[in-house]
C-alpha cells in the first residue's frame, strides 16, 4: 500500500470511529439528521485534504466536529440566501465545548433512543443505528443483512423521514419510560449482535464487522448509562459471547459448546465480563440480560466442559424462564435440564414447545434422540433441521452429525 | 408545534352490544373518561378538533375525478376495521401525541392510529 492510501485508510477508520459523536452532536445542533450526515461527509473530505499535510489532529472528533457544524452553517446560509423563508438561522450560534465527553456523549444517547424509537420499524431501528451511530455505510449494512444496496438506502431513508415528518423527539426519555426505551435499545443491540454472531445465509458464517459494531455499542451504552444493570447485563453477555468466538468455528463447521477448545477462548474478555456480572449480582435487581450474562458466566467459568455446573445454570434458567417465558427459554433450559437429569426429562420438555419452524428446536430434539439411542428418529430430526437451517457452519455440523448416526438403526428408518 | 390526528379504530358497532361497549354501565364510564380526556386537551392548549363518527353503513364515496360524479355506496375499502371517531391535537412531538394517544385508547376502549398533518389549509 502507498503512504497515500494507508493515510486514507487510517482518517476513514477515525472517520468511522468518531462518526456517531459527530452526527450526534450535530443532529442535536442543527435539528436534523440529513444536513448531520451531510456536513459529516464533508467534513470528511476536508479531512482527507488536511491531515495527510498537517498530521491527525489531537482530538479528531472534536476537530470533525468543528468542521462538520462549520460547513453546516455553510450550507445553511447558502440556503438562507436562496430562500428567505428558511428558519435555521436561530441554531447557527453553539457555545457547546466540542468535548468528547459530556453533553456529545449525551448527544450519542439522544440520538440512539431515536434511532430505536418504538414508532420506527424494527429493521429500520437496526439500520438506522448502524448508519448513525456505528458510522457503517449504506453500502455495508446492506451486505451484512443481504439485501440490495438501494433496499437497504430506501428502508433508511423511510425511517429519516419518518422521524422527520412525525417529530419523532432527539432526547433522553423520560425517567419513568427509561426502562422500557432501555430495552428497545439493548434488544436492537442484541439482533445486531446475533446476526453477527450466527449470520444467516450463504457468505461467513459469523460477521465480525457487526459484532464488533454490537459490542462498541454496547459499550457506549454501559459507558452513559452506568446504573442500568441490564445494559451492564447486555455488555457482560456480548464480551463473554464473542470470547469464544475463536473456538466457535473449525475448519468451516460450527463446534458446540462442549467440543470447544477452551484455551482458545479470549481471557480478557471472560475477566472484563465476570467482572460485570459480579456487579450485576452485587447489585440483586436480576433481569434478562443480566440472568443470561450470568448464565454466560458459569460457562466460561469452566475449566472443562464436565466441570459445567449445571445446577447452577439450570437455577439461572428457571429464574430466566420467571422474567420470560417465552419457549425459546424453555428450549435452551431443556438442554442444561438434559446434562442434569438426563435427555429423556429434556426431551419430553423440548418436544412440549410450539417451535417447529426453528432450526434449534429440530437439532436440540436431534442430539437429545442421538444420545437415547433413537437413531432414525433422530436423522428424521437432524434432516427437519437442515431444512430450516440457514448459518453455513450450522449446516456443516449438522450433516456431519446425521452421517455420523448408527448405521444399523438408521436402516430401521422408513425411506422416503 | 405539529398537528397529529388520532384515529380510533374498531370493528362496526351497533346499539345490541351498547355500541361494542358491552353494557350501559361501561358505555356511561367510557364516556366520561373520555371527556374528561377532552376536557384535559383544552385546558392544555393542545385540542383542535374531535368527535364521533357515524356508523360505517351510512358512508357514501364520491368520485369527481371524471367528467361527471360517480357517487357509491361506501366504504371506499372493504376491511373489518374501520375509523370510529378522531382528535386533532396540536402538541411539540409524536412523544406527546404517543402519551396522549395512549390516554384516550384506555378511555374510549379503543385502538388508535397516530399520523402527523403533512401541511394545514
Amino acid at each position: 500500500m502507498s503512504d497515500t492510501t494507508t493515510a486514507t485508510a487510517a482518517i476513514e477508520r477515525i472517520f468511522r470511529d468518531e462518526y456517531g459523536r459527530v452526527v450526534a452532536s450535530l443532529v442535536r445542533r442543527f435539528g436534523d439528521i440529513d444536513t448531520a450526515e451531510e456536513a459529516a461527509s464533508e467534513a470528511l473530505v476536508t479531512a482527507l485534504e488536511k491531515w495527510p499535510e498537517s498530521g491527525v489532529p489531537p482530538n479528531p472528533g472534536g476537530w470533525l466536529t468543528t468542521a462538520a457544524g462549520n460547513k453546516a452553517i455553510d450550507r445553511i446560509r447558502r440556503d438562507k440566501v436562496r430562500d428567505a423563508k428558511h428558519e435555521a438561522a436561530e441554531m447557527i450560534h453553539d457555545d457547546t465545548p466540542h468535548e468528547t465527553t459530556g453533553v456529545i456523549a449525551d448527544d450519542r444517547l439522544r440520538l440512539v433512543f431515536t434511532c430505536c424509537h418504538p414508532a420506527l420499524a424494527p429493521e429500520a431501528r437496526i439500520a438506522l443505528t448502524l448508519r448513525l451511530l456505528g458510522g457503517l455505510t449504506v453500502a455495508e449494512i446492506a451486505s451484512a443483512f443481504l439485501v440490495q444496496e438501494t433496499t437497504m438506502a430506501q428502508r433508511i431513508t423511510r425511517a429519516k423521514a419518518k422521524i422527520k415528518g412525525a417529530k419523532i423527539p432527539y432526547r433522553v426519555p423520560e425517567p419513568e419510560d427509561l426502562p422500557a426505551r432501555v430495552g428497545t435499545v439493548l434488544a436492537v443491540l442484541l439482533l445486531i449482535f446475533n446476526e453477527g454472531y450466527l449470520s444467516t445465509g450463504d457468505g461467513e458464517p459469523i460477521r465480525a464487522e457487526l459484532t464488533d459494531e454490537a459490542i462498541r455499542l454496547a459499550r457506549t451504552l454501559h459507558e452513559l448509562l452506568p446504573t442500568d444493570l441490564e445494559a451492564t447485563g447486555l455488555l457482560a453477555m456480548l464480551l463473554l459471547t464473542e470470547a469464544r468466538r475463536g473456538a466457535r468455528v473449525r475448519g468451516g463447521e460450527l463446534v458446540p459448546l462442549a467440543d470447544q477448545d477452551r484455551g482458545g477462548w479470549d481471557r480478557d474478555l471472560i475477566r472484563e465480563g465476570h467482572a460485570l456480572v459480579r456487579q450485576c449480582l452485587a447489585a440483586d435487581r436480576p433481569g434478562r440480560y443480566q440472568v443470561l450474562a450470568a448464565i454466560n458466566a458459569v460457562h466460561t467459568d469452566a475449566p472443562t466442559a464436565a466441570a459445567t455446573d449445571w445446577s447452577q445454570v439450570v437455577a439461572l434458567y428457571d429464574q430466566l424462564v420467571r422474567i420470560d417465558p417465552s419457549p425459546i427459554v424453555a428450549l435452551n433450559r431443556a438442554v442444561a435440564i438434559a446434562e442434569l437429569d438426563g435427555p429423556e426429562v429434556a426431551l419430553a420438555e423440548v418436544d412440549r414447545l410450539p417451535l417447529e419452524s426453528y432450526h434449534a428446536w429440530h437439532a436440540t430434539r436431534a442430539e437429545l434422540l442421538r444420545r437415547l439411542g433413537r437413531s432414525a428418529d433422530a436423522a428424521a430430526a437432524y434432516d427437519a433441521a437442515l431444512a430450516v437451517c440457514d448459518n453455513t457452519a450450522e449446516r456443516a455440523y449438522l450433516t456431519r452429525r446425521r452421517t455420523q448416526l448408527s448405521p444399523k438403526c438408521e436402516s430401521s428408518s422408513p425411506e422416503v | 408545534m405539529t398537528h397529529y390526528l388520532m384515529a380510533v379504530m374498531g370493528a362496526p358497532v351497533t346499539a345490541d352490544d351498547f355500541y361494542g361497549y358491552g353494557s350501559k354501565e361501561e358505555m356511561e364510564q367510557s364516556f366520561a373518561e373520555t371527556g374528561a380526556f377532552n376536557d384535559q386537551l383544552k385546558a392544555d392548549g393542545q385540542w383542535v378538533f374531535a368527535g364521533g363518527l357515524a356508523p360505517i353503513d351510512k358512508t357514501t364515496v364520491v368520485d369527481g375525478q371524471g367528467a361527471s360524479p360517480v357517487v357509491t355506496d361506501g366504504p371506499f375499502l372493504e376491511t373489518k376495521e374501520h375509523i370510529g371517531g378522531f382528535w386533532v391535537i396540536d402538541v411539540p412531538d409524536l412523544e406527546t401525541a404517543q402519551a396522549l394517544a395512549a390516554t384516550a385508547s384506555k378511555a374510549c376502549r379503543g385502538v388508535i392510529e397516530v399520523r402527523p398533518f403533512d401541511g394545514l389549509a
